[in-house]
């Protein structure tokens, strides 16, 4: 599955850009498999999602838990816990 | 009366008076308006702007849910809901959400849920510039922001 992925503040100066289209294996069914996925990408990914449950994920810009499936999603957003307002 | 429901977000200043003549002017029906201002902060000096990032699309959307939640719950008559993005240096303005409703509380009440909720929801990261050039961090969340939120859940 081809899916856009999209990384914001530190997540995306850890892994060192903003977005990226990725092939998931087949394998990877939910947020909580992508997060675990990434981390095997390199140490830039690793370092980034060192503590995944700390990571908030949206798919198609709508907030998820990382239990939810991910089959059909366009983009998926991956960022640190929110400090806006 | 038809509802009045504004969202936005720029990088531009707004200006909290056109908003409350948004919510109010024709409006006789209104009987309170509440804004809350959010202003950049420079830490006794220590910084000298902050810079905000938001994810494009979404923070709209997030703020679109927000706001329909916070007039449903509090049937409030109008709502707007103003995030700026970019640099913005202190004693500029970052956000804004005026509620107007019948009567005071729930105006109150809404502006307050709307800002709970937009502190811990809307996809809006917020980074350092250290007044003295030094390389800035960017900002922790706060338990205590999702200690304000979640009291709207357990009433």
């Amino acid at each position: 599955m081809s899916v856009k992925l999209v990384y914001f503040a530190w997540v995306r100066e850890k892994i060192g850009k903003g977005e990226e289209e990725l092939d998931l294996p087949a394998e990877v069914t939910t947020v909580g498999e992508l997060l675990a996925y990434l981390k095997t990408l390199g140490e830039e990914y690793d370092e980034a999602l060192k503590f995944p449950e700390a990571i908030r994920v949206a798919l198609n810009q709508e907030h998820a838990h990382h239990s939810e499936k991910i089959a059909g999603v366009r983009e998926i957003g991956i960022f640190p816990p929110m400090t806006g307002g | 009366m038809s509802l009045t429901l504004h969202i936005a977000v720029q990088h531009e200043d707004f200006d909290p008076s056109v908003e409350a003549a948004r919510l109010t002017e024709g409006r006789p029906g209104v009987g309170a308006l509440v804004q809350f201002t959010g202003f950049c902060r420079n830490e006794g000096g220590r910084l000298s702007a902050l810079e905000l990032e938001h994810y494009p699309g979404m923070a709209e959307a997030e703020l679109q849910r927000i706001a329909e939640d916070a007039v449903g719950r509090f049937s409030l008559i109008g709502l707007s809901v103003i995030h700026r993005y970019g640099k913005i240096m202190p004693g500029e303005r970052i956000v804004l959400v005026s509620a107007t409703s019948s009567h005071r509380q729930a105006a109150f009440d809404g502006a307050n849920y709307v800002m709970d909720f937009l502190k811990t929801a809307a996809p809006f990261w917020k980074k350092e510039h250290n007044a003295d050039g030094s390389h800035g961090a960017w900002v922790a969340a706060k338990d205590e922001d999702d200690s304000a939120r979640d009291k709207w859940v357990k009433e």
